[in-house]
This record gives C-alpha cells, structure tokens and sequence, in this order.
C-alpha cells in the first residue's frame, strides 16, 4: 500500500530537471489561506506558471517562532480568516498535479494535533509531496519518520551556519529529498544582501552527505536568486513573495505581482547557471539525484 | 537551622538515588514529555548549556559562589512561618508557608535567575535575554545582570507592562531594556516568541535566560534544580518544626518553576500529596482561563512537549488570569509527567477565589501575597477544610504583592461597587 518512494525523494525529478538544465532549482514559498484561500491558490499558480520548479505551502500557526514581521502578519491574517488544518490540505490538492512538487511547510504542533500518521496520510492523499518542519529537529521526529516512510513522504529537516558537524550528520540522516540551509542566524524577512555564511555552510554540507542543498532566508530579487544559485542546489524564496500579496491593493494585483517576482528570479537562477558559480570558485551544481 | 538546610547549594548537586537521577533522559524527556523542538539554530546552544550546567553542578567553585550569592544576596535560607491565624480562619489542617516572598527582588524568581546569570558569565556570553509576565522574573534578571555587569534585555508582552507598570520601571532603574510585544495576545506567550526569535539571531553572544520550568531541554532540568533549593529548605524546615513531614504541598502553577521547585524534594515521600494549583481564570468552562493542565491537551509549544491550550488544529488559544505570571496557556513538562503518573494533582483556581485568598493572607498574617501566590494560598485552603486539623500543608509562597497592590484596588473597588 505505500507508494513507491524514489530514494532520492519526490523532488528529485524536479532537480534533476533543474540539474539537466545547468542551473539551480527555485523553491517558492507562500501560505495557504492568505490572502484568501483562493488568492492562496491563485498566487501558488502564478509562481507555478512562472517557472517555479518547487512549491512550499505554509501552515498559518499562531507562534511563528522562525518567521520576521511579514510571514507572521500573512500566518495572523489567514488565521483569523478561519484557515484550519483541513483548508491546507485542500490548497495542496488545488495546486498539485503539475509536476511541480508541493512540500508542506509547517511547525510540529499542527501536525501532532492532527495526528501525525493521519496527516502523513491526507497529505499524500492530496497529492503533497512531504514536509519542511522547521521547529522539530529530527532527534524527536519519530513518529513523522516512521509516518513519512509508510506514506512516501519526502522530509526535510534544517541546519544552520551554527550547526556543527555533528548535527548535520544527524540532520542529513534524515532528510529525504533536500536538506534546507538557512544562510543567515535570524527569522524569515527579506534582506538587503545575501548572507556571507551560506556559501561556507553550503560547502561544509556537501562534504558530509549528497542530499541537494537549498538555501533560503532573505533572498528577495533576481540577482540575489542569482548569486545563491551560483553556490546552491536551489534558492528559497518566502517573505519577497508574501510581501508582494500584503503591498497589493487587491488579491489579482497581488496575485499578478507575485508571478512578475517569480518571472524575476526564475530568470535569476537560470542567469546564474554558468557565470557565478564558475566566477566564485564555489563547486558547480551536481547531480540531485545522488541516492539512486 | 539544621544542617541540610545551612548547605544550601544541596539544590543542585546531582543525587544518585535522587528523584532526578532517572528523570529527565539524555534529551530532555520525562516521558513522553519535554524534549526539544526548536530550530535547529538553537540546537548547537542548548547542547552547550546543557553541558555547562552539568559540569558546574559538580564543580566545587561553581557551588561555593551559587551558595554564597544565595546567602549574602538573595537572603537563603527563606523563613518557615507558621500560619495560625489563617489556619484559624479557614478551619482545617495547619498551613506553613515558605517564605519566597523574602527574596530579594520579592520572589523565588531570583533562585533560578542568580544560577543561570552565572553560567552565562561561564559560557561568556555578555548578552542576557528573557521574558517576563508579572514582571517578576524580568527584574530578578535584571537584577542579576546589573550584579555581574551584563547587559540585559526584557522581552514583555504590551497588555503586562501596563497591568505591572511598577515592574517596568524597576527594570529600568537596573538598567535594562524592556521591549513590549505587539504580537499575538500581548502577553507572556509573545513575549516567549520575541525572545525566541531574538535568541535565533543572536545566540553567539547571547543567552536566553528562561524564566519557569519549561521550553526546550535543559530549561526544564536546569530551573527545575536551580529551584529544588525551596523544597531543600522546607522539607527540613517542616520537620523541625513539627516533627513529620506536611501531608501536602501546595505550589501555584504557571510555567510551574516554583512548584517543580518546592515539589521535587517530595517527589519520594509516598506520603506527601503534591498540589499544584492553576490559573481558573472566569472558570474552565468558560474558555476564560490559564488551565492548562485542567483544560488543555498535550502538545508542542516553545520548545516541548506538554500540556497546553490549544484549539482542534493545534492553534495555541489565549490564555486568561488576573494574574500575569499565571497567565500562559503552556506548563512545564515535568509537570505534566507528574499528573499523567498521578503524583501531583493539578487544580484551576478562579481569579475570585485567588483574590478571596489574597486579602485573607494580608489581614490574618500581615502578608501581601503576589496573585499568583494567592491562588495557592487558596487552593490549600480547600484543602485544608478536606484534610481537617490533624494536617499540615506547606504552601509555596512564591512572591510578593507589592506588584499588585494597583490591580487589587481595581479588583476590590469593582468588588464592593465603590
Ligand atoms: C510570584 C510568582 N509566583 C509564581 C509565578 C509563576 O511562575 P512559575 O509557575 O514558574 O513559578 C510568577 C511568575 O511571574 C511569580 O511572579
């Protein structure tokens, strides 16, 4: 009864496809619920439509301990919009289907509420493609591990620029599917330049495991996608994106603004594929597709 | 005073027939309790002060200057008093009261704040941080850090630093910066996330000083033993009084570090029932409360796993008291594993009945009581009407009044329609 799992994980054939192109993957970030459940979907699609190779939807949870000012207001606004676990779900299975991944990214809590094998199991139901949890580090993780593994989940864990080595070991362990970087010591926001520590933490995870490596927080333009994808395996975009629904006057102007972003860094990591990462001596994208 | 209670660093030294020397596991579980759920930002911060504080709860020096600030600052050991005239009015078993009140900065908050400020000193971080509700643990920490010459910062939700505006400027005075939290419900919850938030992109150079017994692993472990010194105390101090150990013990319960404090020492005895005492808000079967134990489910907030508020998708819900220290929808995971094991019993106390119990302790005993404080007092009261005259209760009084003295007018005024 579970589904066949490629050991490389459910994303794999979208960085593989990125990887066969020469260039990094773009992983775009929003939540479900805001700024309407259908603006959710809209936007998703935008950033779909505009090349996108992975999507993450956001659960709105009331104590968003890892996110800045613009991903906390989205996640308040689609609670008090009445967004229920089930609502997340059901923005999964709208816009999943196109061959582009759709990863769930949620604090622990939500889950556990649910229940974890019974979410594990409506999430592959929908079409979801795994979880980004990024409050629960892996050593209590049993549960999602056992639940992950029965439905075909692909599961990715974080690491830091204070991570030592020992944990990424433990973290990448776990991971299936990508292994996510978080290039600055900080909460989500947007910032002005990319981080100085994700090129070195970049490098220190490829010595210790083959998982691809995503790289996300603060990245918000085409040429800061384009400088992480000059060292990593894909950019994460979150709050850039959110921030463009929360400026908007309207959802469609909004959800307009959000594919123009997308269409921006979507250039960018493709921009990036030769130049910058053979200019910065940083090794070139390798194979995502490592586990096989 | 006896000799056990002289020693005061007894408190921490790790006992190998102790109740703590199964609990919790290498990772922080008691249980299916605690544990750590955080980013992993922090993971690499938490296992360094777990290790600190396990080397300096074995290290002579570490104890000699933890037991000497106890002694020469904080005015260890706290005094037993026996109260008779509020025994007297409440009909029922004799009630003692351990005297947290005394401490300097006017709670056992100091206990656990002088232990901690002191390992950050040893890990060389020169940046404090932490939350506060009533206030209380953000001027004990303030305190400590204007002591040992860190710079310190107060994360405090916007709705307490108007109800405890007193504490607000004491934090001031020591030199701290009291940032109000604009999020969510404005209050301890909040200011958690900020502090947490802070933590994550500060942690070189910072540490979070947790104020109660919870969070992600060690805090529950390291207040937990900074605490234990409250229960150290008393134990011995009750039975030099009358001979026998209490048949209970009664703490408030909001994060649960004065009750874990006071509790732990008693955990063997068999025959000593432990009571820990909620925030009953309006009542529990209003939704207006700070019951977690009473009215929530286990589940995952600030770091651990425990009993919490929470709505059917895991949203944390608001919590409510008339007491800000009280008023925090979590509890720390220990206390958790002691009421699924049935070795404590947890009970909600309304703000009404606290506020009863609040003017009792002043006109009996001559003792302002901060409100958290008061819904112990209150809840062993009921008990002490259960137990009868042959029993004694030692109650934990965690703190103060002098914070409350401007909600008590309020309350009363309201109270009487003056
Ligand atoms: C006097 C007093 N008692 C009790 C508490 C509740 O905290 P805990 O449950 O950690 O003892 C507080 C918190 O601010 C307090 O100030």
């Amino acid at each position: 009864m579970p589904d066949v799992v490629p050991a490389a994980g459910n994303v794999a054939p979208a960085f593989e496809r990125a990887r066969s192109e020469g260039r990094s993957a773009l992983v775009g970030y929003l939540p479900a619920g805001f700024p309407t459940a259908d603006g959710a979907v809209d936007a998703i699609h935008a950033m779909i439509d505009a090349g996108v190779d992975v999507v993450e939807v956001g659960l709105p949870y009331s104590d968003p301990v890892m996110d800045g000012p613009t991903v906390q207001r989205a996640a308040e606004i689609a609670l008090d919009r009445g967004t229920k676990t089930r609502d997340v779900l059901a923005t999964v299975a709208a816009v999943a289907g196109r061959s582009v991944p759709v990863l769930v990214m949620t604090y622990w809590n939500p889950v556990e509420r649910y229940g974890v094998e019974r979410f594990a199991r409506d999430l592959a139901d929908a079409g979801g493609a795994g979880l980004i949890t990024p409050d629960l580090p892996p050593d209590d993780a049993g549960d999602w591990l056992a639940a992950s593994d029965q439905h075909g989940l692909d599961r990715v864990f974080l690491v830091s620029p204070s991570s030592t080595d020992a944990r990424i070991d433990i973290v990448a362990a776990a991971c299936r599917g990508f292994l996510y970087a978080t290039a600055v010591m900080g909460v989500t926001g947007a910032r002005g330049a990319p981080s100085a520590a994700a090129p070195v933490l970049v490098q220190r995870v490829r010595a210790r495991t083959d998982l691809p490596v995503a790289v996300g927080l603060g990245v918000s333009d085409g040429a800061q996608a384009a400088t992480v994808a000059g060292f990593a395996d894909a950019v994460i975009v979150g709050s850039a994106l959110v921030r463009r629904l929360l400026d908007a006057d309207t959802v469609a102007s909004g959800v307009a603004a959000v594919g123009r972003l997308a269409d921006e860094l979507a250039a960018g990591v493709r921009s990036a594929g030769e130049g910058s990462a053979d200019r910065s001596g940083t090794p070139p994208a390798r194979s995502a597709v490592v586990q096989a | 005073m006896t000799g056990a209670v002289t020693a005061a660093v007894d408190g921490i030294e790790p006992d190998p027939a102790g109740p703590d020397a199964a609990l919790p596991d290498d990772f922080g579980h008691f249980g299916r309790y605690g544990g750590r759920f955080v980013p992993e930002a922090l993971v690499p911060a938490l296992d360094q002060l777990a290790e600190v504080f396990q080397t300096a709860r074995r290290d002579p020096a570490f104890l000699a200057e933890l037991d000497h600030l106890r002694r020469t600052y904080a005015g260890r050991p706290t005094a037993l008093t026996d109260a008779r005239r509020l025994t007297a009015e409440t009909g029922g078993a004799r009630l003692l009261l351990k005297r947290e009140d005394l401490n300097h900065t006017g709670s056992h908050k100091i206990n656990n704040v002088l232990g901690q400020a002191l390992l950050a000193v040893r890990m060389g971080k020169q940046r404090v941080i932490a939350e506060t509700g009533a206030g209380q643990h953000g001027v004990a920490t303030a305190t400590a850090c204007a002591l040992m010459g860190l710079d310190c910062v107060v994360y405090m939700g916007e709705e307490d630093t108007q109800r405890q505006a007193l504490n607000v400027a004491r934090m001031d005075l020591l030199g701290a910066e009291v940032i109000p939290v604009r999020t969510g419900s404005r209050t301890l919850k909040d200011a958690i996330n900020e502090a947490l938030r802070d933590w994550v992109a500060n942690v070189d150079d910072t540490h979070y000083l947790l104020g109660t017994a919870a969070g992600p692993h060690p805090f529950p472990l390291m207040v937990r033993e900074f605490q234990r010194i409250v229960g150290v105390e008393a134990r011995q101090q009750v039975l030099d009084l009358t001979g026998r150990l209490p048949d209970a013990v009664c703490a408030c319960v909001g994060g649960g570090s004065n009750a874990i404090g006071i509790f732990h020492p008693f955990v063997p005895d068999a025959g000593v029932r432990l009571y820990g005492y909620e925030a009953g808000g309006d009542g529990v079967s209003t939704g207006r409360h700070a019951s977690s134990i009473s009215g929530g489910a286990p589940g995952v907030l600030h770091g651990t796993r425990s009993y919490l508020l929470q709505d059917e998708d895991g949203q944390t819900v608001a919590s409510h008291s008339i007491s800000a220290g009280l008023d925090y929808p979590g509890v720390g995971p220990e206390h958790a594993y002691l009421h699924d094991t049935g070795r404590a019993t947890y009970e909600p106390v309304t703000d009404a009945e606290a506020m009863t119990a609040f003017r009792a302790l002043a006109r009996t005993e001559g003792i302002v009581p901060a409100i958290e404080s008061a819904h112990a007092i209150a809840g062993a009261q009921r008990l002490a009407r259960e137990l009868g005259p042959d029993a004694t209760i030692l109650i934990n009084l965690s703190g103060r009044g002098d914070k409350d003295v401007a909600t008590a007018i309020a309350y009363f005024d309201l109270d009487t329609g003056a």
